[in-house]
């Protein structure tokens, strides 16, 4: 099982990543991948620049953690996580999930609950810049609902 | 040592990334180590830290309620994560 998270302020090529996910694996029968954007607007601003703040070690750390719990429950066989931090624009790429299992449905619970997991445990913070000026990006409750649909977990 | 860290809108309010505090009998827990920042800091830092929907970690796992402190801890102090 190969599981690998980057953080990284460069953008990346999704098939390439999933190209490296697969790395000549003979059992996946599956790959279900996830790209993150970001967005124009959000509540109505109006976004120019978005900036990424993370805490390095921590931030890889709990991905792994939830990678780690994502391939003990489904059976993965490969899956990595790639986020990018610092400044991003309008249309940019900020997130890559992928995860490659034998089959489909392990394939895309494992990436849905890394998403939602992401979202609720790993410490980036989100701050949007445009005309009104800048605005830290407040958690959304329901980012919180969608992780707890998964059940209590150890962590 | 207790290496002290604040994130995002945290470490805006306070205009603080970093704290390097001697340690000492003052810092047994995390609990002792917001009322000495508080005390030593005044009014502004005890209601950016007093926030009902702040974080805190200790050694990078994130803690709930109060826990022991021991030479050599990196706790950090951040707002509710928004990341994805």
């Amino acid at each position: 099982m190969s599981l690998s998270v980057k953080v990284q302020e460069a953008d990346f090529d999704p098939a390439e990543l999933q190209r490296s996910l697969l790395a000549g694996g003979q059992a996946e029968g599956a790959v279900v991948t996830f790209t993150g954007y970001v967005r124009a607007s959000n509540e109505q601003r109006t976004i120019e620049r978005m900036e990424l703040e993370h805490y390095p070690g921590m931030t890889e750390n709990s991905i792994l953690a939830i990678l780690q719990q994502a391939a003990e429950r489904w059976g993965v066989l490969a899956a990595s996580v790639v986020h990018r931090v610092g400044v991003l624009r309008t249309g940019d790429q900020i997130v890559w999930v992928g995860v490659a299992a034998a089959h489909r449905e392990a394939a895309f619970s494992a990436c849905e609950f890394t998403m939602d997991y992401l979202k609720t445990r790993a410490p980036f913070w989100k701050k949007e810049v445009g005309p009104q000026g800048d605005h830290w990006v407040e958690h959304r409750a329901q980012d919180t609902e969608r992780a707890q649909r998964w059940g209590r977990s150890s962590e | 040592m207790i290496k002290v860290l604040f994130f995002a809108r945290i470490r805006e309010e306070l205009d603080c990334r970093q704290l390097d505090l001697p340690w000492g009998n003052d810092l047994v827990d995390l609990d002792a180590l917001s009322g000495r920042l508080c005390r030593e800091h005044g009014e502004h830092w005890e209601k950016v830290l007093g926030q009902q929907n702040i974080i805190r970690a200790v050694n990078q796992k994130v803690v709930t309620g109060n826990t022991a402190l021991a030479d050599g801890d990196e706790v950090a102090f951040f707002p509710p994560v928004t990341g994805g």
